[in-house]
C-alpha cells in the first residue's frame, strides 16, 4: 500500500482534532491551549505542504512559512499576556479573566 | 515504497501521539516536552514528503524558539497545576464528543478532497536537480517577496508587543542618569560651609 495524499490529510485531520480536544478539557490552563493552538497550526502546516508536494507547486511552502511566522509570534504575545496575567493575579486560571473588564 | 510506509506510519503514530500526551499530560513541562517531540516527528512527515527545508525551519524555531519559551514561561511562574486541572473530567464528555464529529466530519472531507479534488491521481514531486531549499528561494524573494517582508514586520511587531507587556519599571531603584552626571559643574556639585571650630558639622 503506497502512502499518499490521503494519509496525510487524515494524519493532518486527527492532529487537529486533538487540539480542538486540548481547547476543551484543559480550559482553565491557558498554557496547555497555547500548547493546543500551536497543534492546530501544525496540523495545518501538514495540509498546506501535502498539497504543496501533490500539485507540485511550491506555493504551499511559501504559506506554511508564513503561517510558521505567525505561530512563532503568536506564542511570543501569548506568553507575554499570560506572564503579566500572573504578575497581577497570581494565578493563570483563565476563568477568572472576566473580572478584568471594564 | 515499503520502507516509506513503515516510515510513514511510525512517524505519523509519534506525531499523534505525543500531540495526545500533549493536551494530557498531568504536568505541564511534561506537555511541553512532547509538544517538542510532536514538532520533532513532524519535520520527519515533512522530509518524507520532501520538504526538507520547511522540516529543518520547524526543527529550529519550534524545538528552538517557541518550546524553550513555552519552558521559561511553564518553569517561571509557580501554578498550582492540580486546581488548574479541576474541569478535566467534567469538560471530556462534550469533548469527546465535538471531538468525534470533527474527526469524522474532517477525515471524510479530506478523503473526499484526495481522491476527487485537483490533486487526485497525483504523484508526489519526483526529486529533480533543483534542490527543495533553492525551489523555495526562487519565488519566495520573487513572486513573495512582498509576503517576506509582512512575516518580517510580523515578527517585528510581535517582538515589540512583547517586550512593552513584560516590561516592568520599577519603582525605588536607584539608576545612574549619565546626563545629570556629566551636567554637574562645580557650582552644582559642591558647597563650601563655614564650619566654628569645636562644633562639627549638622545637617
Amino acid at each position: 500500500m503506497t502512502i499518499g495524499l490521503t494519509h496525510y490529510l487524515t494524519v493532518a485531520a486527527i492532529l487537529f482534532t486533538i487540539g480542538v480536544l486540548g481547547i476543551f478539557i484543559n480550559r482553565k490552563n491557558v498554557i496547555v491551549i497555547l500548547m493546543s493552538i500551536e497543534l492546530i497550526l501544525l496540523a495545518v502546516n501538514i495540509n498546506l505542504v501535502a498539497f504543496s508536494v501533490y500539485l507540485h507547486q511550491v506555493t504551499g511552502q511559501i504559506y506554511a512559512m508564513v503561517v510558521l511566522t505567525v505561530a512563532a509570534a503568536e506564542a511570543a504575545v501569548g506568553l507575554a499576556i499570560l506572564v503579566t496575567y500572573f504578575r497581577n493575579r497570581g494565578d493563570i486560571a483563565v476563568d477568572g479573566a472576566n473580572v478584568m473588564k471594564g | 515504497m515499503a520502507l516509506q510506509a513503515i516510515a510513514f506510519y511510525i512517524l505519523a503514530a509519534a506525531t499523534l501521539g505525543a500531540g495526545l500526551l500533549v493536551i494530557s499530560a498531568k504536568n505541564p513541562v511534561h506537555s511541553v516536552l512532547f509538544l517538542i517531540a510532536a514538532f520533532f516527528a513532524a519535520a520527519g512527515l515533512f522530509v518524507l514528503l520532501g520538504a526538507e527545508f520547511l522540516a529543518m525551519i520547524l526543527v529550529v524555531v519550534y524545538v528552538g524558539a517557541v518550546a524553550v519559551l513555552f519552558l521559561f514561561v511553564v518553569m517561571m511562574l509557580d501554578i498550582d497545576f492540580a486546581a488548574l486541572r479541576a474541569g478535566f473530567s467534567r469538560y471530556l464528555p462534550i469533548g469527546a464528543v465535538v471531538a468525534t464529529i470533527l474527526v469524522v466530519e474532517m477525515v471524510a472531507v479530506s478523503v473526499g478532497v484526495a481522491e476527487r479534488g485537483a490533486a487526485a491521481g497525483a504523484v508526489p514531486l519526483a526529486p529533480t536537480s533543483v534542490t527543495n531549499a533553492e525551489a523555495i528561494g526562487r519565488v519566495l524573494y520573487t513572486d513573495y517577496v512582498y509576503f517576506f517582508q509582512a512575516a518580517g514586520m510580523i515578527l517585528l511587531v510581535a517582538m515589540i508587543g512583547a517586550i512593552v507587556l513584560t516590561l516592568r519599571h520599577r519603582t525605588g531603584v536607584r539608576r545612574q542618569s549619565v546626563v545629570d552626571q556629566t551636567a554637574r559643574t562645580p557650582a552644582t556639585g559642591m558647597r563650601l560651609v563655614q564650619i566654628k571650630s569645636g562644633e562639627g558639622l549638622v545637617e
